[in-house]
């Protein structure tokens, strides 16, 4: 580590900027300076100094310096680490994917409601068929929601209606007729002989039959759901795991604007 | 500015008399609902009824004893009756223990609802012994938690307390041990998220779930036995706290009671506005776990700080004190002590707000000079923490200084990485590290301040209080069933007949016997 206030390390190297040589900046342009810090499960001594340098430089940096260490638990040992990066990225070369399935936060989606629907959207979801598992559709829909985000009954400009667990796909198209449903949401957890997919095709099929399927987005979630899956069986998207209210919104809203344009 | 003559802050100059009238107003809201609490009863109040008279396990299909029972006497629709008297009924004619009862029952080869009826008092009298056995082993409990406060001696400072969320029993064991010899004071483990939902209560250790793993007995004896081990090294009592909410609310305090829980978060509102539970059900649910908590003597920490993560904090801080008010007034129907209110509140203004740890402060003063003998639980930063661990650390901070300030006694732990991940160790150690820091660099600041007269903090309290029992009076005017119906907490709207559980709410007979609710609350009452 340099010498507080005052570096007296020696600086020579090019401190010019090279777009196909793109390094961490600290103070100095290429001087490719981090910050890390990490746990090793390991005593506090000496040894442990060296192992925490010896693992930095294996990561890619150039002299490294423990600038700090203390003993979380008895073979813990919590390191924070300052060194110079000696790897550099060509950023010329790089292409950024442009994903269009960006998310938008819950505020931007009530924003885009405002502006391009200009009324409520109408959500109805459920676990349907013999299904109890209530964890998927509640994750995505209860005001608390999940991992820190809030599912759909907290955004604004959505009026959202969760039936539960084990509704039938007869129930399920009543009430979404009743309620003029714009987004319909199916969770199934659950999955025994794929009988999930047999009691979504079923949906599909009624919503035809009932002459509805066109006014409505259909959207099926769940652990074993592939998007794949889902447009196979004539949804018009399909979520898997780690996927939040904000996603799900996020592709809903979108596809009734462009639906309205089309 | 003076202290007044109990030695109890006053350093916000509140007016006494808004104060008692608040307090008068969200008893009699509380009264409303306490005489319909009292005509119901649910199916997971008799479900505990069994756990209560040592029926427990589960048949082979995974469905609890307890929920078989209570399932049997549905079918006869005759549970308005309680299901304590089929139980005694039934061990009048049979020889069996109430377990036997229950596994013949499951195993189809028994059938209570068929027994011609004995007497009840006879039926009172066969229960009496199970009862009272019950009711020892739980106070066992209690005097073994006193005796080791008194052993070890209990801390002044406010009490550290960390989450684990392993979603594994065994992994939060080593998690909890370390987070204990790191300072923490009290832990929780963080149940699988949907087990509110559940009707019914998993068994046996479980290591699955997703974002925390399931609330059973036998996790619970699990962690108490580690705690009290690492404790044990470290001449320290460790707390144990869980969830208390959902669809089992009496059940889990039972199971918790068996195995020497000491807090539990037990919140009248939470289930209906956050988990979307039935609000009847809710409330009487909520009545009969507060007893068993009272009993068992545990702190009960109330979900108040649910509503900062929904509605604005400066807004909405008058909700916040409103419903600490009618939790109050329905811990106290249930037995509960000030000293086992852990009301809670949080953290949660805004940082871009002007002046906006004032306002913090103002706010945790309020609540300690107001419930000046509840153990405070003071909940940290997440709403506003964005991922930049750094300005975290320093939110953090800020919330430290408040609570070492105001006497907060339950201080969940904010943590630097709240938004990214479930705590690293060394997050852990990071945020017990800054808390300790805080608590002795400025232990004394609270006393050795005043608050400038009529200047901002004063004023602010003067007016979440006010607006409080405005409020307060509204929700007396049309009823506390009603207000939730109209959306009136967290923003949120709930109907009286919507939500998941009402079936399980069932109208009591006329001589209806549950003997826990009887016996507990007279001994609580009897200054017990």
């Amino acid at each position: 580590m340099g010498g507080g206030l005052y570096s007296i390390e020696s600086k020579d190297f090019d401190k010019t900027l090279d777009l196909t040589k793109v390094k961490p900046y600290g103070d100095t342009m290429n001087d490719g300076k981090v910050q890390i810090s990490f746990t090793l499960p390991i005593k506090d001594n000496a040894k442990a100094t060296e192992a925490a340098i010896q693992l930095a430089k294996k990561m890619g940096l150039k002299d490294p310096s423990v600038v700090y260490q203390e003993q979380l638990h008895e073979s813990f040992t919590f390191f924070i680490i300052y060194g110079s990066v000696i790897h550099s990225i060509d950023y010329t070369m790089i292409k950024a994917d442009i994903v269009d399935t960006e998310s938008m936060t819950m505020n931007e989606i009530n924003d885009y409601i405002k502006k391009n629907i200009k009324r409520k959207v109408i959500v109805l979801g459920a676990t349907t068929g013999t299904d109890a598992h209530t964890v998927g559709i509640d994750a995505i829909m209860n005001m608390k929601g999940f991992a820190g985000h809030y599912g759909l009954e907290r955004y604004e400009m959505l009026k959202v209606y969760n039936m539960g667990s084990q509704v039938s796909n007869e129930d399920f198209i009543k009430k979404a007729i009743e309620l003029q449903a714009d987004i319909l949401l199916v969770s199934q957890t659950v999955t025994q002989k794929k009988i999930h997919v047999l009691n979504l095709t079923n949906l599909v099929e009624l919503l035809e039959a009932e002459g509805i399927r066109d006014d409505v987005i259909l959207i099926c979630g769940g652990p074993r759901i592939s998007n794949e899956l889902a447009k196979e069986l004539g949804y018009d998207a399909g979520f898997g795991p780690r996927i939040y209210a904000e996603n799900v919104a996020s592709f809903f809203i979108k596809e009734m604007v462009k639906r309205k344009k089309d | 500015m003076k202290e007044n003559m109990k030695g109890i802050d006053n350093k916000l100059n509140l007016e006494p008399s808004l104060i008692s009238d608040a307090r008068n107003t969200a008893k009699s809201i509380a009264d409303d609902i306490q005489q319909f609490i009292n005509l119901h009863t649910t199916t997971t109040i008799e479900r505990t009824v069994c756990r209560l008279l040592g029926i427990d396990g589960v048949d082979e299909f995974g469905v609890p004893l307890p929920n078989i029972v209570v399932e049997h006497i549905l079918t006869g629709e005759q549970l308005g009756k309680g299901i304590a008297y089929f139980i005694g009924n039934a061990l009048l004619h049979t020889n069996f223990s109430p377990q036997v009862i229950a596994e013949k029952i499951s195993k189809k080869k028994l059938d209570i609802l068929n027994f011609p009826a004995k007497n009840i008092v006879k039926i009172k009298e066969v229960l009496k012994p199970l009862v009272d056995s019950t009711l020892r082993k739980i106070l066992a409990n209690k005097r073994k938690r006193e005796e080791l406060l008194e052993h070890y001696g209990d801390k002044e400072r406010p009490l550290i307390y960390v989450i684990v969320a392993t979603g594994n029993i065994y992994e939060d064991i080593v998690q909890a041990q370390a987070a204990a010899k790191q300072g923490a004071d009290v832990i929780a483990v963080i149940r699988s998220t949907g087990q509110s939902l559940l009707d019914y209560v998993p068994y046996g250790p479980t290591i699955e779930g997703f974002g925390g793993t399931y609330a059973t007995q036998e996790n619970f004896r699990l962690m108490r036995k580690a705690l009290d081990q690492v404790g044990e090294e470290l001449g320290r009592y460790i707390r144990l706290t869980n969830y208390c909410s959902g669809l089992c609310m009496p059940e889990i305090a039972a199971m918790g009671a068996f195995e020497r829980l000491d807090m539990m978060l037990n919140d009248a509102l939470y289930g209906i506005l956050f988990r979307d539970i039935n609000m009847k059900r809710t409330m009487i649910d909520q009545f009969f776990s507060r007893v068993i908590n009272a009993f068992a003597g545990v702190i009960i920490n109330t979900g108040e700080d649910n509503y900062l993560t929904t509605d604005d904090a400066f807004q909405a801080a008058h909700t916040v004190l409103a419903s600490q008010f009618i939790n109050e007034q329905f811990a106290l129907f249930a037995g509960l002590k000030e000293e086992q209110m852990g009301l809670g509140h949080a953290f949660e203004m805004n940082p871009d707000l002007k002046n906006g740890f004032l306002y913090e402060l103002s706010q945790a003063q309020m609540a300690h000079e107001i419930f000046p003998k509840a153990p405070l639980k003071y909940m940290p930063p997440t709403k506003y923490m964005t991922g930049n661990i750094f300005k975290g650390h320093i939110q953090d901070a800020l919330f430290n200084i408040i609570t070492i300030m105001t006497k907060q006694r339950i201080h969940l732990l904010g943590m630097l990485t709240e938004a990214i991940h479930t705590p690293f160790m060394s997050d852990r150690a990071l945020s017990i590290e800054n808390a300790k820091y805080i608590y002795n660099n400025l232990e004394s600041l609270g006393d050795e301040i005043y608050f400038k007269q009529d200047g901002i903090i004063q004023k602010r309290a003067r007016d979440v209080l006010k607006k409080s029992l405005e409020l307060l009076k509204d929700i007396q005017g049309i009823g506390l069933f009603k207000t939730i119906e109209m959306g009136k907490f967290a923003g949120i709207s709930r109907p009286i007949d919507g939500g998941k559980g009402l079936e399980g709410v069932i109208k009591k007979d006329n001589d209806y016997y549950n003997p826990f609710i009887e016996s507990m609350l007279e001994k609580l009452r009897g200054g017990k």
